[in-house]
């Protein structure tokens, strides 16, 4: 049985914005939360703002198993931990727990690697100025790297369109959900091509917007 | 005033079974308030390690550092921070703040300082007229030539009106004429506000052209420390001697040597010219006393610190006789040798100078 068309556009709609909340509050959740590993690894590095070996080896030890795992597999891995936290294994906001997760300590990753693009020397000259370790982070290390962040943040946008395809396929909500129970199971091609043509103009807005940001930061 | 008392620092070493590295060993050095004071060396003599233990960029491993009487190792973090802000630094790479304004780049020391933002505003463009930048304020530093970033550099070192400036190898990444225009500023810098200046560089013509004293690293060792002419016209350690001769260049290498044997046939002697007047007087007597005639063959006479200094090589005309009483006479009188031999390696300037080469 095929999608009736004139009924069906609803049901995108709402799939395209259940996407969208996905991406969106998994953004917002993971780049605060790994912009802060990321910070802690950057600066707890040797030679770094405050360095330590304990806090640098441990995050990083959680980086380096954390990231390898398919994103499909950290979902069934993390669903005990999803179900005591969101209360259901089920549905978008179920979807968002495991994403916020696995996204986290991928951009920790992006924000240690783009401040590492800061001069050290410029970090220097902002002690030689009697500038502490927080100061430096907020005033001089992020505006510093905030061109290549910008850009890294596009990356993670856009992995997190595809990671909430992934997600919509084992019971969240969702484009991805969509095209699986309408477009797989029922074999609706038109379904599948309209899921499709939706998650590419999601990723293209997305790395649409973050280019712009980018380059008026980078006054290029 | 900046007093270095006993200070070393000593890294551990990278990596297992690495044995520790002594960047700076012993040092004790006093730079009186005002003063400019070169450090040269060559790279890794420790210099640049010296000049990030005065404002404790660098904490020394042993040793104290005081500056205006105060114990840096004794502080706490944040009065340490406040010790910084009256002591401004300027880096080779110049190291402004891509993400800023010149304007913003000479401002953030003010803020960092608790002055309002309008304060900080008045006093950065007041501090870029200074040094000649107040239109460039609104750029970027990616639009300056290097030269005018290292100029918005010191005015950023400048903003919180400290009593000292760091220079660390402020010039060395600037072209001649560039350089020139940094060291003028600095000059003014140190003239028109009174500021402390200690600048490290691998360059003798910078010393010779803004500094009051110099002192010499080498091996992380202080070698020799003193007034600019006095080390120029006599250094003591055979490092110090070649920072000299790349500065003043006025004796003849040994290739010179040869070619200037070869087209005089006469006996060359080399004599020092110095701030004493009354020694050229006296050559140019003996010369005629000994009715000796000469050819300049060689010269490097330049001033340091508005003195003259150098060297005059002369290929000596007349009677061996009277050739060998007039170098007897030069020898009494100069402190000179008549000699056939070559100066003895880590001879000082001094025995070197007013000494026949052939």
């Amino acid at each position: 049985m095929h999608a009736d068309w004139h009924t069906f556009w609803p049901k995108v709609v709402d799939a395209t914005g259940e996407t969208v909340y996905m991406v969106l509050v998994t953004l917002a959740l993971s780049a605060l939360l790994g912009t802060g590993v990321g910070l802690a690894l950057h600066t707890t590095r040797k030679g770094g703002l405050l360095p330590s070996r304990l806090v640098h080896t441990v995050l990083n030890a959680l980086i380096n198993v954390i990231r390898p795992v398919p994103f499909i597999i950290a979902i069934v891995a993390l669903s005990p931990v999803t179900r005591s936290v969101v209360g259901t294994m089920i549905g978008t906001d179920a979807a968002v727990f495991p994403m916020v997760v696995v996204a986290t300590f991928g951009v920790a990753r992006i924000v240690e690697t783009n401040l590492l693009t800061v001069e050290p020397g410029v970090i220097e000259a902002a002690r030689s100025m009697g500038a502490g370790p927080l100061r430096i982070v907020v005033t001089v290390l992020i505006p510093e790297a905030l061109g290549p962040l910008v850009l890294g943040f596009t990356f993670v946008l856009v992995a997190l369109i595809d990671f909430s395809a992934v997600a919509g396929t084992v019971g969240g909500g969702g484009v991805g959900n969509l095209a699986m129970t309408y477009g797989y199971l029922r074999f609706d091609t038109s379904v599948m091509a309209v899921s499709v043509a939706v998650l590419i103009v999601l990723v293209q807005i997305a790395q649409l917007l973050g280019n712009l940001l980018a380059r008026k930061v980078l006054r290029r | 005033m900046i007093e270095l008392r006993d200070v070393a620092k000593t890294y551990p070493g990278a990596g297992r079974g690495a044995k520790p590295f002594t960047a700076v060993e012993d040092v004790s050095l006093t730079v009186a308030a005002g003063r400019v004071l070169g450090i040269v060396g060559h790279s890794g003599a420790g210099k640049s390690t010296l000049l990030r233990l005065v404002n404790h960029l660098e904490v020394p491993t042993s040793g104290r550092v005081l500056v205006d009487g105060r114990d840096l190792g004794a502080l706490d973090g944040r009065e340490l921070r406040a010790v910084r802000r009256s002591i401004g630094m300027v880096f080779q790479q110049f190291n402004l703040f891509r993400s800023r304004t010149v304007l913003g780049n000479v401002a953030y020391p003010l803020r960092l300082a608790g002055v309002s933002r309008a304060g900080a505003r008045a006093r950065a463009t007041e501090v870029l007229r200074f040094v000649g930048l107040e239109e460039q304020a609104r750029r970027h530093p990616e639009q300056l030539s290097g030269g005018q970033r290292q100029r918005v550099g010191i005015a950023r070192a400048l903003a919180t009106s400290p009593g000292v400036l760091l220079c660390d190898e402020a010039t060395s990444a600037l072209d001649p004429h560039t350089t020139g225009e940094v060291l003028d500023l600095l000059r003014r810098v140190n003239t028109e506000l009174g500021v402390t200046i200690v600048l490290v560089t691998h360059e003798m013509d910078v010393v010779r052209a803004l500094c009051d004293e110099v002192a010499v690293m080498s091996g992380g060792r202080l070698v020799e420390h003193g007034d600019v002419y006095d080390v120029f016209a006599r250094p003591r350690h055979p490092v110090t001697e070649v920072f000299v001769r790349s500065a003043l260049r006025d004796l003849p290498g040994d290739a010179a040597r040869e070619r200037l044997r070869a087209r005089h046939p006469g006996r060359l002697v080399t004599v020092p010219v110095t701030r004493d007047a009354a020694a050229s007087a006296r050559l140019s007597r003996l010369l005629r006393a000994h009715g000796v005639d000469f050819t300049v063959a060689h010269a490097g006479v330049g001033e340091v610190r508005g003195a003259p200094l150098g060297s005059v090589t002369l290929a000596l005309h007349g009677e061996d006789a009277d050739v060998d009483a007039f170098l007897a006479g030069l020898t009494a009188r100069e402190a000179a040798r008549d000699a056939t031999e070559d100066a003895p390696h880590g001879a000082t300037r001094e025995e070197a100078h007013g000494k026949a080469v052939a």
